[in-house]
Order: structure tokens, then sequence, then C-alpha cells
């Protein structure tokens, strides 16, 4: 076998997996290339790369996806190894030939072994023969709709629909009856088109209660395979792993051994030569079947490095050049247990619908011990053309108790701020009963319902606004020109607090508060009027003692919104400005909405009179409330919008009498 | 500099007896500010708010930037007289848009907002600070007009008794136009009515903010305007906002509501490129090392004992650092150089009774401040010049008319505090209210008066037995005792801290404990204009 030392490695990949194997190479001494899409052109993984380069484009399919221009960038930074990471191409059989015939390493399995899993129908087929339990499956491809409601009705249902050349769960849909089936085979389509470049979708029996167990598998060019035990992955939303584990609870070592060997076998059958992943799903009474391989590194790889300390990049790195394996099978033990937590940014309220936006803090706390994989920093854009992935947060503990209070500890902790994430979800799901006993199922979140959104602990929102109020009002201090050193707000006969109002949870919040002699607050929320003492603090820090309990916080404000992180997570409020935004308008005819927003109420009917300067509506857009004022003294003709309404720019309003308005 | 030593025991009984005293009167004075803040009372207050109405509180709180400091002056105006504490109007310096304005507004709960000998004052004070500091002036209008109410008692012995006529008033659309002809702005924004006289308020203004529905303008209503010349009319047509603003070109800018109007006024500040002409802070601006809470206990409230001036001049200068200038002469008056809140000052204070030493030391001080452009702040604690034969001979009335030369004619600013004794012609050597003060406060335990009540009483005995004498007449010991114990009450009573500022002799009572505040305050409105000493006194009678 000849050697093949890599020097220079392309990662055909972006964000956190880019980083990922970076780090590795770095440890190996091996230069790094990133290549790029426009979004991503000030993403840290670029910056970190020795050399990055442009791929010119916007979209996956414009860039990562373009296999001649990975090539062709591969040759341009001169390097002689291409990386695929998870996604994009790395299971893309064509591209990896590709890589191999510009005379570059392909880190990943052979060609041949990822067409032959790649492709899930035929992969299923050929490892049944090998001994590896299955459930039966139905390609939908070139079949007439009746046929595919016969074939479903076969399987029974709830029918999965799986893209065979997908993974992550993209592309796959449960059908519940043969009303749905059309449209979950259609759209599972578009989406494997986009995600894979490959449409074909199949059906296949959908377990209830099962887990998702995986197992990591190792081969190398010299006929060696072994497993590094096994992943559970069962905490799912939208068919996506969120939260992922090694060991399982589930699994014992009797079970380990017979999945580990069935993985091996499925990964020998394929002479599979680098790292991969055979997933099954276990039902509840113990017994398995074969789900899919993925060949390629996992996201959720880390949970199997932190049990196994194994650098599984490094291992694929040396086993691409060439290299026998590492290790052995017997050399290899569990270590604890370690739980990954995959933070995204989404919105848990609305289906977990991805969210794009600025990051505009990301700080893990340093004090709490976890593994964090993170593509972004504070800044990044999360752009709506990739996968809204912030974070993995993985953590290492003796017991999986122990992992589980340090990862929830650490998500807690964690500053991430400016856009909706699904951080709050991932600590109700990790605190919840269900959880903690290892009650895991593929139908956990359906079935358990962790709440969306925390339940704040006692006093924590009155020490949020406090510090919120209480650090703008440091700020206003400091960048006030004249009297500086004057006591903020001093009064010589004091007729009412400082007052900031701030809206939380759509619930709206006056702080009052006065700087005192001593150097201590009173500060009122509503009728509650509490003694506080501020404390300086680290920049960005508020330290308060409210009525004797001191607490510390980030705050963070951006504009009107406010984010204050405590030990406890976030609370997010918006201040309401002290002036209200007025937009007056005497459009002939009506009133149209000045830009795309929400109706917050209607003040108007239709035949109403209205004299000029009456509020008419009010508009609440890019977070400000805007009045609709009249212009003019008029009757209402018709009012075109309601209370909750979102309008768009030019939108009309409100038609006023003896005018047409199109 | 010298960091002076401070010789005061906190912890001592007379201590503790003084600090009680003191925390008694700011007590009072924190009830009368109730009063004050209160208003034209709950029923006024209420139909105020009914109408969708800011409070004049409320109004000015909206108007300031946040967290910035508001110095209320004469909040108190009006206590002990006839007229609502407070007077039914609010002045004050404040900032607005980062810069230090004057801010005058009418309280529309108090008498409808209509303009009395007190509200007068008050307002003529805040166009008199605005003009000797250089700070722009925002005023709010809301107001019935002048206070026509005339007693019915006895007609004849109050028209006796009235000096005041109307051909004095109407001063104030002077000096507003004063103001904009010296180029500072002024600016009105119209809450409600500004009729009749009251029109000339916007009408002398440099900008005006009306609120469209609320603003009314007009010099004459819609019944004198029938009785002048038949034509009917309303309000709003005769002088509403909308009027204004589209069609007479009076208001500059129209709000759709209250909070508009203010911040409409707010960015006529921003706009203004303002631009202090004062140097402005220029040295360090730490913290005195001893605490200000010791300004509570230093004087005894009858001010019979002594107290050493230092132990003020050390709770509110910069680092409590004090050079001291002349220590060994003249050592009644303490002179010397310090910095507060980084402005440079010299201060001059008063340890005893002036003498004719301490009298040319003060005016030798005050020269070399103005030589230096540096202001003064007067801590008064003085009973008067020291009178007898030797000292007569020694040309007292002469020296001591040095220093009020010196303080009249001296034109780098001036800041009184009175914090104790302010009798006779000692107020006026120490730069007292006539005398073009830039500011005057006073500390609860100030008594100001012609003299002390006791010599007052004494020498109206003195007067009472010689014509007695003289006329043969057998004195009644009796009845002067009585007399004596009358007229002494009454002068203690007039002499009190709270009857002046209820005159508005003073520009408030302030807190011992944010004299420095205060003073910072005020000397940043110093500063807004140029900071200039002279060499042109009067002649000095050597």
């Amino acid at each position: 076998m000849r050697m093949q030392s890599i020097t220079r490695l392309l990662v055909a990949n972006r964000g956190e997996i880019a980083r990922r194997v970076f780090r590795s190479c770095r440890e190996m001494g091996i230069s790094t290339v990133a290549v790029y899409a426009e979004p991503d052109a000030d993403a840290p993984f670029v910056r970190e790369a020795d050399v990055a380069i442009a791929l010119r484009g916007t979209t996956s399919t414009e860039t990562y996806l373009a296999s001649a221009k990975l090539i062709a960038a591969a040759q341009k930074a001169g390097a002689d190894a291409i990386h695929p990471g998870y996604g994009f191409l790395s299971e893309n059989a064509d591209f990896a030939r590709s890589v191999i015939a510009a005379g570059l390493t392909w880190v990943g399995p052979h060609p041949d072994a990822i067409a032959a899993m790649g492709d899930k129908l035929s992969a299923k087929s050929r490892l049944a023969l090998a001994g590896v339990p299955m459930l039966p499956s139905v390609d939908a491809s070139g079949l007439s709709a009746d046929d595919l409601a016969a074939r479903a009705k076969e399987i029974g249902y709830p029918v999965l629909v799986k893209a065979s050349g997908g993974g992550g769960g993209r592309g796959m849909r449960i059908v519940p009856d043969e009303s749905a089936l059309a449209n979950a085979v259609a759209s599972a389509q578009r989406e494997a088109k986009s995600a894979f470049g490959n449409d074909t979708v199949f059906l296949e029996r959908y377990l209830h209660s099962s887990r998702h167990v995986e197992v990591q598998v190792f081969g190398d060019k010299h006929g060696s395979v072994v497993h590094c035990f096994e992943r559970e992955c069962s905490i799912q939303r939208r068919h996506q792993k969120i939260i992922e584990e090694a060991p399982s609870s589930a699994v014992n070592p009797d079970l380990r051994e017979r999945m580990g060997d069935a993985a091996v076998a499925a990964a020998s059958a394929i002479a599979y030569d680098n790292a991969g992943t055979v997933e099954f799903l276990l039902d509840a009474d113990g017994t398995f079947y074969f789900l899919e391989m993925n060949t390629r590194l996992q996201v959720e790889h880390p949970v199997t490095e932190a049990i196994t300390g194994l650098d599984l990049v490094r291992e694929q790195i040396r086993v691409a050049e060439g290299h026998p394996l590492s290790f052995v099978q017997s050399n290899l033990r569990i270590d604890g247990h370690a739980i990954e937590a995959r933070l995204y940014a989404e919105d848990p309220e609305k289906n977990f619908f991805p969210v794009s936006g600025t990051v505009v803090r990301f700080e893990p706390n340093p004090l709490t011990p976890v593994r964090v994989d993170s593509g972004i920093e504070s800044g990044s854009v999360v752009s709506i053309y990739f996968d809204p992935m912030l974070a993995k947060l993985t953590a290492h503990g003796r017991t999986r108790e122990e992992a589980t209070m340090r990862l929830t500890a650490a998500l807690a902790n964690l500053q991430v701020t400016g856009l909706v994430t699904n951080r709050d979800f991932l600590v109700n799901t990790l605190r919840h009963p269900a959880f903690l006993a290892g009650d895991t199922t593929t139908e956990f979140i359906e079935r358990h319902l962790p709440a969306r959104w925390r339940q704040l602990e006692e006093g924590e929102l009155t020490f949020a606004l406090f510090a919120a109020a209480l650090t703008a009002s440091e700020v206003r201090n400091h960048e006030r020109r004249v009297l500086r050193g004057v006591r903020g707000g001093w009064r010589n006969n004091r007729s009412m607090l400082e007052t900031t109002r701030y809206a939380f949870r759509g619930e709206e919040f006056a702080v009052g508060y006065a700087h005192e002699r001593e150097g201590t607050a009173t500060c009122t929320v509503g009728s509650e009027s509490h003694r506080v003492r501020w404390f300086d603090a680290p920049n960005g820090c508020a330290t308060l003692e409210v009525d004797g309990v001191r607490r510390t916080g980030f705050v963070l404000a951006r504009d009107d919104e406010v984010w204050v992180q405590t030990p406890h997570g976030e609370i997010a409020l918006r201040e309401i400005p002290r002036f209200p935004e007025a937009t007056r308008q005497a459009l002939v005819g009506g009133y149209a909405a000045p830009m795309p927003g929400k109706v917050i109420s209607v003040h108007t009917a239709a035949g109403a009179a209205v004299r000029a300067g009456d509020l008419l509506l009010i508009l609440e857009a890019m977070k400000m409330e805007h009045r609709i004022i009249a212009g003019s003294d008029a009757t209402v003709a018709e009012v075109r919008a309601a209370a909750g309404e979102q309008v768009e720019a030019g939108q009309v309003l409100l038609v006023m009498e003896g005018e047409s308005v199109g | 500099m010298d960091t002076w030593k401070t010789r005061i025991d906190p912890a001592s009984p007379e201590f503790r007896e003084n600090r009680e005293a003191m925390l008694a009167l700011i007590g009072e004075i924190e009830a009368q500010l109730e009063v004050a803040r209160a208003g034209g009372g709950e029923r006024s207050v209420l139909r105020h708010k009914e109408r969708g109405k800011l409070l004049v509180r409320e109004r000015v709180e909206l108007l300031l930037d946040r967290d910035s400091p508001f110095l209320e002056l004469s909040p108190l105006a009006g206590w002990g007289t006839d007229f609502a504490v407070g007077g039914g109007f609010v002045t004050g310096i404040g900032v607005i848009s980062g810069v230090e304005c004057v801010i005058a507004a009418n309280d529309p709960t108090v008498m409808g907002g209509a303009i009395t000998a007190i509200s007068g004052k008050k307002i003529d004070r805040a166009l008199e600070i605005a003009r000797l500091n250089r700070l722009p002036y925002i005023q709010f209008v809301e107001s019935a007009g002048g206070d026509l109410r005339r007693g019915t008692d006895d007609p004849d012995a109050e028209m006796r008794r009235n000096l005041v006529h109307f051909a004095e008033s109407g001063r104030l659309f002077h000096d507003i136009t004063a103001l904009s002809a010296e180029r500072i702005p002024s600016v009105s924004i119209v809450f409600g009515s500004s009729t009749a006289g009251g029109a000339y308020q916007p009408g002398m203004s440099d900008y005006n903010i009306f609120i469209r529905g609320r603003s009314k303008v007009f010099l004459g209503g819609p019944p004198l305007v029938k009785m002048a010349t038949g034509e009917d009319s309303d309000d709003e047509e005769l002088g509403g906002a909308a009027m204004h603003a589209t069609t007479s070109g009076l208001a500059d800018y129209l709000a759709d509501d209250e909070v508009e109007g203010i911040r409409m006024a707010r960015s006529v500040i921003r706009h203004l490129n303002w631009r202090k002409l004062g140097p402005g802070p220029s040295l360090p601006a730490d913290e005195p090392k001893f605490s200000a809470e010791d300004l509570l206990g230093l004087l005894p409230v009858d001010l019979k004992r002594p107290m050493d001036i230092r132990e003020v001049i050390g709770r509110i200068t910069d680092g409590s650092r004090f050079e001291e200038f002349k220590p060994l002469y003249g050592a009644t008056l303490v002179t010397g150089w310090a910095s507060i809140h980084g402005f440079p000052v010299g201060i001059i204070g008063n340890n005893g009774v002036l003498f004719s030493n301490s009298s040319e030391k003060a005016a030798q001080f005050i020269q070399l401040c103005n030589q230096t452009d540096v202001p003064i702040v007067f801590l008064q604690n003085i009973t008067g010049y020291m009178v007898g034969k030797v000292y007569e001979h020694g040309g007292i009335v002469k020296n001591g008319s040095k220093m009020i030369n010196a303080i009249s004619n001296s034109k780098v600013p001036h800041i009184t505090v009175i914090v104790g004794a302010s009798y006779g012609a000692g107020n006026y050597g120490m730069s007292g209210k006539a005398f073009d003060t830039r500011f005057v406060f006073s500390w609860p335990t100030a008594k100001i008066s012609i003299m002390g009540p006791k010599q007052l009483a004494g020498v109206m005995s003195l007067v009472r037995r010689g014509q007695a004498r003289s006329s043969g007449r057998e004195f009644d010991e009796g009845e002067d005792a009585k007399l004596n114990a009358a007229v002494e009450d009454r002068a203690e009573r007039e002499s009190l801290a709270l009857y002046a500022t209820g005159r508005v002799a003073d520009d408030g009572l302030i807190d011992p404990r944010d004299t420095r505040t205060v003073l910072a305050i005020t000397l940043s409105a110093c500063h807004s204009n140029v900071v200039r000493g002279t060499d042109r006194f009067g002649v000095f009678r050597m």
C-alpha cells in the first residue's frame, strides 16, 4: 500500500465541521484550506484557514455542492487532499471519484462504498445478505400514484418517506394515512433534490417507540474494521437529532456486542475504509433493524470521542494517507458518559422553524467544562442559505447523570443572544424526568412535550429588569458630556423616578429607579419597590443585590433590544421608546402602511367621522410603533386591516369617504 | 495643594444633636416640597389628567435627558405667603439633548397657571439666570394670564398697601427677546392657552412648538372680539395650533400631542449647535476625602457656637484640597483656591465677624480671582462687620466698603451658599442676592436679616428707653419685655431660611449634603458663558 502523505487539506464544507477538521489538521501540522460561499465570507472558519478560496456563489448548489468548483479550488490552493465534512457532497460517490481522479486524496471511504450505501435501497438488500437485520422498504421512484398508495398500504401506515440519497433527517416524512402520501413524497423529493442533489425517496415501515441507536465504525485500507461503540440519538425534532449521547442507556454489554458485530459486518461487506456510522432502530423489545449507513463523519462524533478518547478526524486523515488504524477493537473502552446538544437558530414555538439573523453575542461560559464546537462567533450572521445550527455542546461525565447536569448548566450559562434559539427547549428536555430516567425514544418530544420556553426563577425577571435599566443608566451617565461627575438623575425635588419601560413576552414592565446618596438605588417594577445595591463588575456584567440577594448577569443592548444573561438562561427585553414614532400621512383617499409590519390596534371604524390629528391605527414595524394619524377631517369608508394582521409596505389600511382606492 | 485635616468628632453628643436638629429641618423642608409637588391639589390634578394632559413635572422630566441631573430653583417660593407653595411654577436648570438649559414651566393645576407676584418673581429670576449664564431658555406656556383677583374686604386699604402697578409689568417680554438679542435661544412649547398679554410669550420666542387642539394663542378671545368688532369666532379658528402653523406662522412646529411637542423641543435644542464658552472643568474631580454626611452635624442650629468653615470646605472640594491664601492675616475670613468637580474656584468663607484686615484680604482675593478668571464660591456664616470705637476709628466702614466694591464690580461668577448667619452688611459683602450673584442657596440652618433677632429687639428697646427718658415718661419694664419678646419672635421668624426662600430671596434651600452637587451644576451653568474677570473696579477708598 502506497502512503499518500497529506500536507495541505481542503475542507469542502463550512461552519463548525470545517473548524473541527482544521483543529486536527493544526495538531498534525497540516496546512488548511477553506472554501466559502458569499454569505460565509466573514465566517470564522474562513478566517482561520491558512488559505481560503471564494466559490463565488450564494446557494449550496452554487457553492458547497459544486464539485468542479471545489476541485478547482483545491488545485488553486495547492491542496493535496479534500475532507468533505458531513452533508453537502460528503456522501457523493461521483464527487469522491472526481477528487481522486484529480490526483487528490479523498478523506473518506472509497467511492464504491459510498455508492453502495448512498443508494439506501440497494444498500439494504446488499447488507441483508451480510446478515444485518432489516425492515422492508419500497422505492417510490417512477411509481404511479395508485401504485404508491398500494405499496404504502402493504407496508402499513404510518409510513416513513425517506430520501434514498440523504441523511440527517432531511427529506424525511411520516405519513399517517393515504391522503397525505402523494404530497409527502413530492415534498420529500424536492427537499432531497435541494439538499443532496438526488430526489430518490423510498417508503419504509414506521416503528413507534423505537430508539435511534447507531454504531461508529472505522475501517482502514488494510482490511481492518472496528467499531467504537454506539451512540443514541433518539431525541429528534423534525426528524433531526438534537441530543445525542454515548453510550445508550438502553444498550447492555451483550446488545452492544451484537450491534457492534452487525455494524462491523455491514462495513466489512463493502470493504469500508474510513469513519462511518451504521444506524439502527432499536425496538422496545431489544430487536434492532438497519436504518442506513452514513459513509462519513457524523455531526455527533464528539460524544464518541469523549468516551473513547479518540480523535476521529485525525484517524480519518491517517487512514486516508494509508496508515493502518492506530487501534484495534480490544484497545477500546468506554470511559463514562457523554451527551451532546445541538444549538439551533430556530423557533421552538413555531415548530422549530429556522430563524436567520445576527448572533449579537456568542460566548460559552468559561466556568462550565464542556466541549463547544461552533461555526459562529459574536456578530456572526445566520443566513437563510444554510443549516441554522449554531453550535454543539458536549459534556463528558463519569455517569449519565453527571454529563447531563453539566450539559444543562453549560447550556443555561451560554450566552447566545440576538436571535431565537432552541436553547431553553434543550435545557427543558435535558431536565425532563423522562430524559433523566433514560426513557428516550424517537417520539420523545411529541410524547413528553418539554416546555418550549423556560420557567423563570423567582426574582430573576426583577433582577433582569433592574440590571437592564441600571446598566443603560450607567451608559448614559458615562456618555453625558456635561455634569459628568454628578450622580445620575440627581434631583433636589424628586417628583418621580426615572422610568424605563420594557416589553417581555408580550407584557409591559415599567421600571423606575433613583440613585440614592449612599450608592444604592431605589428600584420599582409595577407596585413593588426594592432596595438595590450596585457593584462594579467587569465590562458588560451587572452585579446587583436586590433585597439582599446578589446576582450577576451579562447585559447586552442593541438599539431597543436588551438581553440579560443570568446563570439560568437569557431574558430578552425590548425597551419601549420614550417617544413613540408618529407617522402622519395625508394620502389621497386613504392611509397605507409606511412599511411592512403588524397592526397592533385599530382606533376607528367604517362610517366614523375623524378629525385631523385623530389616531386611526397603530402599526408595529421594525419593532417600533407607528401611529397612523388623520391628516384631515374625513369619514372612514372602509377599514381594511384588523388588529394582529401582518401588512405589507404600501398596503392600504383605511379608505376614506368619496375616494376610490385600488 | 494642602489637604486639610478635620477636627470634628462625629461621635460626639454635640455633633449628634446638631445632626438630629438638621435632619428635622430637612424633614420640614421635604414636607413643604411635597406640598409644592402636589400643585393645585388632588381635584385639580385629576381634572388635568382627565383631559389627557401631563402634569408640569411629568413634562419637565420628559424634556430632560434621561439620568441627567435637574436643579429646581426656588421650589418653595410662595411659602408663608397667600400664594401656593411653589408659586404654581417650576423653574430649574437641566440638560436637554446634552445642553444645559433653563426651564420655566407653568403649573396649570394652580389657578389655571395664572401669573402671580410669586411666579412672576420666579420667571424674572429664571430669565436672569438664563441671561447671566447664557443658557437656552425653554418655557412651557399654559396660563390663564395675569392674576386678576382683587380683594373685596377693604378696597381702600388694599389699594393704599399695594405699591405694584400694571405699568411696571411686562418686563418678561422684554427679557425673552433680550435673550435672543444676546444669541441665547428661547423655545416655547404652548401646552394650552396663552392669550392676551400671554400671547407675547410665544410671540417673543425664537422657536414655537404648538400642540394640535391644545394651544390657543390670541390677543383677544371670542368674547372680547365680539365686544370689540361684533365678529363671531371660536377658539380654534381664532388662535388654534393648526391655524398658527398653517396661516399666521406663529407656530414653527405642530405637534400631535404633548409628548410629540416635547420631543420636538428636544430636537430643536439638538440642532442649536451649542457650544459652551467657558473653559469647563480642568482639574481632577475626585471625591472629597471627608464624607458629606458630616455636614449635617457641623452647625449648631442656634448658630451661637462658632464653626470652622474649613470643615465645610473640606467636604465640598475635590479631594478635600484647599490652598489657603493669607491664612495668618485677617483670620476671621478664610480665602483660598480649590476645585469642585474639576472647576477651579476661589472660596471665601467666614470664620467669625469681619474686621478691617479680613475685609481687605477679601478685596485683594476677589481681585486675584478676577485676574485669573476663577469663579468665587462664598460660604456665608456672618454676623456682620465689627462695631465699636476701636473698629470705627480703624476704618471698618472704609475697609468693609472695599470688600463690597470688590464683590460688586467683580465679573467672575459668584455663587453664594448661606450655611448659617447672614446678617446686615455681612450679607452684602459676602455677595448677597442683590449683588448680581449668579446663584444663592441656603442651608436649612440659614438665618438672613438686617441683624440678629435678639440684637434687633434690644436695639428697639434701647430706642424706646431713650424716647421715654427724653420725654420724661416713666419707662414700663413689663410692657417693654412683652414688646421685646414680640419683636424678637417676629424677627426670628422673618430671618428663617424658609421665609427668605418663600420670597425668592434665594434660589432655593438645599440639603447640606447636596452642596457639592449644587455647586457643580451651577458652576457648569456659569461655564456656559464666558468666564472672565475684570480689572475695572470702583475707586477703592484708601
